[in-house]
């Protein structure tokens, strides 16, 4: 699987050689490849009159592109803080609730990042193609797409160790914006042009993983939780500036600490820890019918209601598990 | 019929081919070839509607909907045979008298005495005394002993102690269908109760003393309130259109000491509507987010169930924390009136959430108060306007309970699903007939077995791992959140989408823990004993030091593996909500691109068949359900427990 960004072909058609050979190089002898395009077509088709585009089909003719466009940027913010004033309001009625909750598009956006990166590992799981996720800028819904297919496909990532590794390499090392996108959240009237819950909607498919594979992820909710406070506001290094030259810069290593060396010291690392875990091997399909996408109570409902019967519930699970 | 085809709903190119039954009891459809030989059986009892579409050149198609919210696609390929089929299956699934139910030929091989035991398990007298019944304030009534006041009230009911027969009978004369105030809930702590009874034929001006002193006798009975909660659950303006036709509701000024309360449930007809408008979303084809909500919204299905629960919490409120006593009606007060009183009694007695309490609650507030079980769910061929799913709301508010308080109940969702199957299925006894009183006169207890005992005997598939007695959740009364909580109720895909494999986790937590539970339970009896043997060596080798015990590792023994291939699944089909656009072709622009659809043809797989290759990654092939071979045999027992997992459902 590879990620980059949009090719500047231009309102030119521009070739580039090198990048054909890139791309040329990375399929085998008649094997075929996949472009996935978090842009629908049209704005794919516009984006070249700002000088980007997409990948000719004659140029590139081994890879055949699909289109999958994923909501981002100022919308997605919007959506986002939709669905929170939703959550907020006590006064809707039921009859109300779900026609509410609709219009806020979030959980359409879970379910459309889900089946994309499901898409992508399907071509690389099942038809064994290699696969190419690009948006335009390539820091946003291309990670999204990458980062959950190999949540689905690779269950190292699944571990708690690994998870991190992958948001490391996937988010952090691949340069999503965080300190633009994850500025003020949902109750500031600021309305930041680049603000943007990309990686709350990561963390909300693996969420949506987690409870339909209860066994397989080794974390639980809280550290999703965790992830998203961290993302917003942090005591540590991790999550700050918007790439790594910035980091270098800001010299973050040399005068922060890590959220991850914190997470993982034994004393701290058990309440992450999901005690139904246990090793599985396969790659993990999750259902993207409606029925099995849920509001992500934990998160928005954090500060609303009591969640001391789940709790309740889960201290349960661990008793039972770690043997009384 | 050969050659016959069952489709998969999801997923319209598996589809099976095989050889269709019919019985006198059921369907059968028995894929053809592989070792496997997957069955599928349907019980005629479980058949909803029939539906014949139009013929294409694959075949006749026949939809069959179940009561149970299966449904089943078949295909047959001569339009006569399947027309012979849809025939006979119309008159099948509408049985004319009792005698042609299940229940009556069903034979789980068990003698006379164990059948008597079956029924007996559950007894409402024991119930009512376990509520501290009878005492200085209740008595048990046989007014009703022949039936001659009210039909459809149990032979003995229990009433306030200055409640004499001649206020009990002239109060049913002013009550609806005779259904006059009767208890079914009593709470020792406080003397509160709740108290059911049907409509007052009270028109716009019409008063009867004993209805008058029938609640001021419920009052009397709780010294520590000087009034009663009237809750009148239908919504005002149709109680009030009630009164038109001489019926209606309590007036405030001609009842003493009473304080009248609606809470707008809607009838049975709005709520038939409602399930139905929420099947039809079922049955959207690749649905979107938007679709599902819309039309889950649009059926107005969860705004009903909170309102039953709403009802509930209410009364649990006045019971509990106000002391005061309520009595609960609706038109007839056999339908809204059972739901609300039973959730109100769930919510405070933690009793009723045991699975041997929650037996007795139906078995009180279902059964012996004449819920019309056979109109209601279609025994018998009978009026479509009877029809509604009333218990199957009260099932529902129970699992949105257990949502809610995980550690409560000491059943799971699987025993809930299984009661609303057997509901339906007509293969036991307990929800024939419209009235106690029918169910004698067919002698149902001689004639038929009790699902109770069924359900008991295998009640370990059925237990709530998370289930403790002594723990605080399991104690006293229930405090769901009412306001806000519109999203505490969740859309019950367990049920709605049961037979829909794809759409759940391929393990269950539930199973996992319990099967944890019960291997710490083994071993640490384990533990005893060998801890007893060490003692015992110890005692008699008391100077030779070369015995050396081992101590055990729970953990290693522990070899549960929840890895294992079953937990593969497949992939379903991500690409089916793009439109169909036709495959490019080289001159074609890069529009086209947008549209392309990762189907089997545009990729040129290696293999052939998608399912075979997830069959091989997820090795262990479905759970399928083995009915006992050859038609004639009838299965003898409900193999309903591994019905959640596999797509066909043997019973």
């Amino acid at each position: 699987m590879l990620r980059s960004s949009q090719p500047l072909t231009g309102p030119n058609r521009k070739r580039c050689r090198e990048d054909e050979m890139l791309l040329g190089t990375v399929l085998d002898e008649g094997e075929r490849g996949f472009i996935i395009d978090t842009r629908s077509a049209q704005a794919a088709k516009q984006a070249r009159m700002t000088g980007g585009g997409t990948e000719p089909k004659s140029s590139y003719p081994r890879w055949r592109r699909l289109h999958r466009p994923l909501e981002r940027g100022r919308p997605l913010q919007e959506s986002f803080i939709k669905l929170v004033e939703a959550c907020n309001d006590t006064s809707i009625n039921m009859d109300r609730w779900l026609s509410r909750l609709e219009s806020c598009r979030w959980l359409s956006h879970v379910k459309a990042a889900l089946s994309t990166a499901c898409l992508a590992a399907q071509c690389m799981d099942r038809e064994e193609a290699s696969v190419l996720v690009h948006g335009a800028e390539g820091t946003d819904t291309t990670l999204l797409v990458t980062a959950l297919a190999r949540v689905i496909l690779d269950p190292s990532c699944r571990t708690l160790v690994g998870f991190q590794g992958l948001l490391e390499r996937e988010w952090i090392e691949a340069g999503h914006p965080f300190h633009l996108r994850c500025a003020r959240s949902a109750y500031s009237h600021a309305r930041l042009k680049q603000e943007a819950p990309l990686f709350l909607l990561f963390l909300d498919c693996v969420w949506q993983l987690s409870r339909q594979f209860p066994f397989s992820l080794e974390f639980g909710e809280h550290l999703l939780l965790t992830l998203f406070d961290n993302a917003y506001a942090s005591d540590y290094g991790t999550f700050l500036c918007n790439n790594e030259k910035e980091r270098s810069l800001c010299k973050v290593k040399e005068s922060t600490h890590s959220l991850w060396a914190w997470l993982n010291q034994p004393g701290e690392k058990k309440k992450y820890l999901n005690p139904l875990y246990s090793h599985n091997a396969l790659v993990i399909w999750p259902s993207v019918e409606p029925q099995s996408i849920q509001l992500w109570q934990g998160l928005f409902f954090r500060w609303i209601r009591s969640s001391q019967y789940l709790d309740e519930a889960w201290a349960e699970i661990e008793r039972l598990v770690e043997g009384n | 019929v050969e050659n016959v085809r069952l489709l998969d709903r999801l997923s319209s190119r598996k589809a099976a081919l095989g050889t269709l039954y019919l019985t006198a009891t059921h369907v059968i459809f028995v894929e053809n070839g592989s070792e496997t030989r997957k069955e599928t059986w349907v019980l005629h009892s479980q058949i909803s509607s029939i539906e014949k579409q139009a013929t294409t050149a694959t075949g006749c198609p026949l939809l069959i909907r179940c009561k149970n919210f299966q449904v089943i696609q078949l295909v047959i390929p001569q339009e006569r045979d399947c027309h012979d089929v849809y025939i006979s299956l119309i008159r099948l699934a509408r049985p004319v008298k009792y005698e042609e139910l299940y229940c009556f030929s069903f034979n789980p091989k068990l003698d006379k005495e164990e059948r008597e035991q079956g029924w007996k398990l559950v007894d409402l007298n024991e119930e009512y005394n376990r509520m501290g019944i009878p005492n200085n304030y209740w008595q048990i009534s046989d007014v009703n002993r022949d039936y001659g006041v009210c039909d459809s009230y149990p032979t003995e009911v229990y009433v306030p102690k200055s409640a004499t027969a001649h206020i009990i009978v002239g109060s049913s004369k002013f009550r609806s269908r005779r259904r006059f105030p009767a208890l079914s809930y009593y709470c020792k702590d406080n003397n509160a109760c709740i108290c059911r009874s049907s409509q007052p034929l009270s028109g716009f001006s019409a008063r009867c003393l004993e209805d008058e002193q029938m609640l001021q006798a419920i009052r009397k009975a709780n010294p520590g309130s000087d009034f009663i909660y009237v809750v009148d659950t239908r919504p005002k303006l149709n109680a009030m259109a009630n009164r038109a036709a001489g019926k209606g509701y309590e007036n405030e000024d001609n009842y003493s000491n009473i304080k009248f309360q609606f809470i707008g449930i809607e009838n049975i007809h709005v709520m038939r509507n409602s399930l139905q408008k929420m099947l039809e979303v079922c049955e959207l084809k690749s649905p979107s987010m938007s679709d599902f909500l819309w039309g889950l919204e649009n059926s107005g299905w969860l705004k009903h169930i909170k309102a039953i629960m709403d009802a509930g919490i209410f009364i649990a409120k006045a019971v509990a924390e106000e002391g005061v006593s309520v009595l609960v009606h609706c038109s007839d007060g056999w339908d809204r009136t059972a739901q609300v009183c039973s959730v109100a009694s769930l919510l405070l007695d933690p009793y009723y959430r045991t699975m041997k309490g929650f037996m007795v609650l139906i078995e009180k507030d279902w059964v012996s108060f004449g819920h019309k079980f056979n109109h209601r769910y279609g025994n018998l061929d009978g009026d479509p306007k009877e029809i509604s799913p009333v218990i199957d709301q009260f099932i529902e508010c129970v699992w949105q309970l257990m949502e809610q308080f995980p550690c409560a109940f000491e059943f799971n969702e699987r025993f809930l699903i299984h009661i609303q199957h057997h509901i339906y299925s007509c293969q036991f006894g307990n929800f024939l007939c419209n009235s106690p009183k029918e169910r004698r006169e067919l002698k149902i207890q001689e004639r038929t077995y009790s699902l109770w005992a069924h359900l008991w005997k295998n009640r370990t598939d059925y237990l709530n791992p998370l289930y403790r007695s002594d723990h605080s959740q399991t104690q006293g009364t229930l405090h769901p959140q009412m306001a806000p909580c519109n999203f505490l109720y969740k859309f019950w895909s367990g049920m709605y989408n049961r037979f829909e494999k794809g759409l759940h986790p391929r393990q269950s937590v539930t199973d996992y823990l319990m099967a944890v539970k019960e291997e710490t339970q083994q071993l640490e009896e384990e533990l005893e004993v060998l801890g007893e043997r060490l003692a015992n060596l110890q005692k008699s080798q008391l100077n030779d030091n070369k015995f050396k015990s081992k101590p055990q590792d729970r953990s290693k023994q522990l070899g549960l593996s929840t890895s294992n291939n079953s937990l593969a699944n497949t992939p379903q089909e991500y690409s089916n909500d793009l439109k169909s656009f036709p495959s490019r072709s080289p001159s074609q622009g890069d529009e086209e691109d947008s549209a392309l659809i990762l189907t089997q043809d545009n990729l040129k797989s290696s293999d052939p068949d998608l399912s075979a290759n997830s069959d091989q990654e997820s090795g262990v092939e479905d759970l399928s359900c083995r009915s006992p071979s050859g038609g004639g045999c009838l299965p003898s027992e409900d193999s309903g427990k591994d019905s959640d997992e596999a797509v066909f459902l043997a019973v």
